[in-house]
């Protein structure tokens, strides 16, 4: 178990940057998740950190020891590859074993390890298959165990689960979990998948371009995103957005439908601002939450229905813009019907038009 | 129309079968057969006085015979896995350049690219004891001051042979292991880097394993390749001095062509080829242990 530091760390592929000096403490035992969309540099930050990939400013600090020029097999951590990466000619049993081969542990330590390694993640009776003869779940399961064998100071968990039908997913999603619980050791582990983020972080990084944009709790950033990304990359279905004008404590839109500042913020009259509402709290009278001291209330016309079982998912237009509002208990409700619903103005977030940054302190 | 026709498929398959008749299985019945009698190129009327089993006989009792069947071993083993060894650095060298590696790959096959025949003039030329340039080479820096006899010496002879055929074909062996480097998977070999590899396990677990069906691959083909070998020796050193370079290709030449004893040539030849098919297979069933190994399925 270690704790991990990244200070400034930078990477450039020639004069392009993809990781822009980024700081980040994980502290020892900690389960951080990086997220953020395809191409932001999540992989290079967890490559850096593993130690296949060189930086080229900054430092990573593993422990107590400054890792930038150890080569990867001296930082005691284990990886799981996105696409596996297992060793081809070897039976799944040489593919769990073969880190303590290498580290010339005796054969009936590495027996031992393997035996529990395969038994915890359901392995035992592949152990003598080659990968080639292995489902795609069933070899993301090896890649697993490869790891845990180890019992490496730190995880590393590029997209492992990305392969994966959704059922399976769910299931190795609650793996990993307990096998943290379990070891307690260290783990990163990179996704572009908010549910698998808010799911299984102590701590979300959310990332953009190679930038840092925001680190919490799973709450933390569902409650309070830092800006118009962190708001529509976090939860599901993503905010909604609705741009307008205050006037007179009120957000005006396009349209000329005003509703009130949500509580607590005062900002300044003919700012332009977006109006961040989630899902949850934008919901048709009579099949809302009970209402608070802080209502508004709108009229939409619905366009489509998404019924989900026990609750349904309505898209509706405001000002030209497209809403996404849940019915709970839901009844059938037909395209073109125009609904009025009532939001929860004290979970409403307000936003800078032009920066995207949140307006609350 | 009644007249009985050939079915299609056979008139369709006629000109192969005509092909095959006349460009390989005639000759090769023929050649069969001649080495059960004992046909004399200058007396055509030997070829219909059946000797049985006599030819396969005498050669095998021929210590000749098996002094040359045994050289071809060694030659084999001797070149193979020297080309292979050099092959495989060669590759890996090769592999890391990353500037101007296209004109080093072509430059790679220029050895290829001579007649096997010049190869040999060269090198007898560069192993010649008075003019050669390793000798001129070795006494200018002063490390001898006698003319090493390199042709001469039984020993340095067969060395200067395999020294030419190992610089001729070395490339081959490179070519194949470089295209086996450029499909190699790059993940397992990361993973092997953070499961605590250091470089030269990396390559001995992981590389090596891959590769090695592309280098029983090239082993099978130039086994077929040095199993024959020929024009190299025949112009080196034509099998001298006094046999001590004689392959099993250079005995049945001139056997069968200077001494014009077609049928016992002949009877030679069928058990040199057997030499031949023995490695083809061997590697052969190498290449599918590998490949099976290496979940490529068969
Ligand atoms: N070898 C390279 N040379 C140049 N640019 C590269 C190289 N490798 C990656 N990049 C760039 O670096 C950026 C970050 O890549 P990275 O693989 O870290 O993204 P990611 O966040 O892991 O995305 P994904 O979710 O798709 O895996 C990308 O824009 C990519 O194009
Ligand atoms: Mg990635």
């Amino acid at each position: 178990m270690a704790q991990v530091q990244l200070k400034n760390v930078v990477k450039k592929y020639g004069a392009v940057g993809v990781v822009h000096a980024i700081n980040l403490d994980i502290a020892e035992g900690e389960f951080v998740v990086l997220v953020g969309p395809s191409g932001c540099g999540k992989s290079t930050t967890l490559r850096m950190v593993a130690g296949l990939e060189d930086i080229s400013g900054g430092e990573v600090i593993i422990g107590d020891r400054v890792v930038n020029d150890l080569p990867p097999r001296e930082r005691n951590l284990a990886m799981v590859f996105q696409n596996y990466a297992l060793y081809p000619h070897m039976t799944v049993r040489e593919n769990l074993g073969f880190s303590l081969k290498i580290a010339k542990r005796p054969q009936a330590e590495i027996d031992r390890a393997v035996d529990e390694a395969a038994g915890i993640l359901s392995l035992t009776p592949l152990l003598d298959r080659k990968p080639g003869a292995l489902s795609g779940g069933q070899r993301q399961r090896v890649a697993m165990g490869r790891a845990i064998v180890r019992h490496p100071d730190v995880f590393l968990f590029d997209e492992p689960l990305s392969n994966l039908d959704a059922k399976l997913r769910t299931q190795m999603r609650v793996e990993i979990k307990k096998l943290h619980q379990r070891v307690g050791s260290t783990v990163i582990y990179v996704t572009h998948d908010q549910i698998e983020a808010m799911t299984l972080a102590d701590r979300i990084v959310i990332m953009r371009d190679g930038h840092i944009v925001q680190v919490g709790t799973p709450l933390e950033v569902f409650e309070n995103p830092v800006n118009t990304f962190v708001a529509t990359f976090i939860g599901s279905p993503p905010m909604n957005l609705l741009e307008g004008v205050i006037r007179a404590g009120q957000v005006v839109l396009a349209d000329g439908t005003a509703i009130p500042q949500p509580p607590g913020l005062n900002v300044a009259e003919g700012r332009k601002v977006q109006l961040g509402i989630r899902a949850d709290n934008i919901m048709p009278e009579g099949h809302a939450l009970p209402p608070t001291a802080h209502m508004a209330f709108v009229e939409m016309p619905v366009i489509l229905t998404e019924p989900l079982g026990t609750e349904t998912l309505l898209y509706a237009t405001l000002s030209g813009t497209e809403m996404q509002a849940k019915m709970l208990n839901p009844r059938p409700v037909s395209a073109g019907e125009r609904m009025r619903f009532g939001i929860a103005l004290d979970k409403c977030h307000l936003f800078d038009a032009e920066t995207g940054n949140s307006l609350r302190g | 129309m009644t007249r009985n026709r050939l079915p299609p498929w056979l008139v369709l398959l006629l000109p192969a079968v005509i092909i095959i008749l006349a460009v390989v299985a005639i000759p090769l019945v023929l050649s069969l057969y001649s080495s059960f009698t004992p046909y004399h190129l200058t007396r055509p009327d030997t070829l219909w006085k059946w000797t049985g089993s006599f030819n396969y006989i005498k050669a095998a009792t021929d210590p000749n015979f098996w002094k040359a069947f045994g050289r071809t071993v060694l030659l084999l083993t001797i070149a193979l896995n020297a080309e292979m060894l050099l092959g495989l650095g060669l590759a890996l060298m090769v592999s890391k350049v990353t500037h101007g590696q296209r004109a080093l790959r072509t430059a790679m096959m220029f050895p290829m690219m001579f007649s096997p025949i010049l190869v040999g003039f060269q090198f007898k030329f560069i192993f010649n004891d008075n003019v050669g340039l390793v000798n001129n080479a070795l006494q200018s820096l002063g490390l001898t001051d006698v003319a090493i006899p390199w042709l001469v010496d039984g020993n340095l002879a067969m060395f200067a042979i395999i020294f030419a055929e190992v610089w001729t074909s070395t490339s081959v062996f490179a070519i194949l292991i470089l295209a086996g480097l450029f499909a190699l998977p790059q993940d397992p070999l990361e993973a092997a880097k953070v499961d605590g590899c250091t470089p030269w396990q990396s390559f001995r677990f992981v590389t090596l394993p891959f590769l090695m069906p592309f280098i029983y691959i090239a082993m099978a083909i130039r086994s077929l390749d040095v199993a024959r070998a020929y024009d190299i020796v025949q112009v080196m050193t034509n099998g001298g001095p006094a046999r001590r370079t004689e392959l099993l290709w250079t005995l049945i030449g001139r056997t069968g062509y200077v001494d014009a004893r077609m049928g016992y040539a002949n009877a030679m030849g069928y058990i040199a080829i057997l030499l031949s098919i023995g490695f083809t297979v061997y590697f052969f069933l190498k290449l599918q242990t590998a490949r099976r190994e290496l979940g490529m399925g068969d």
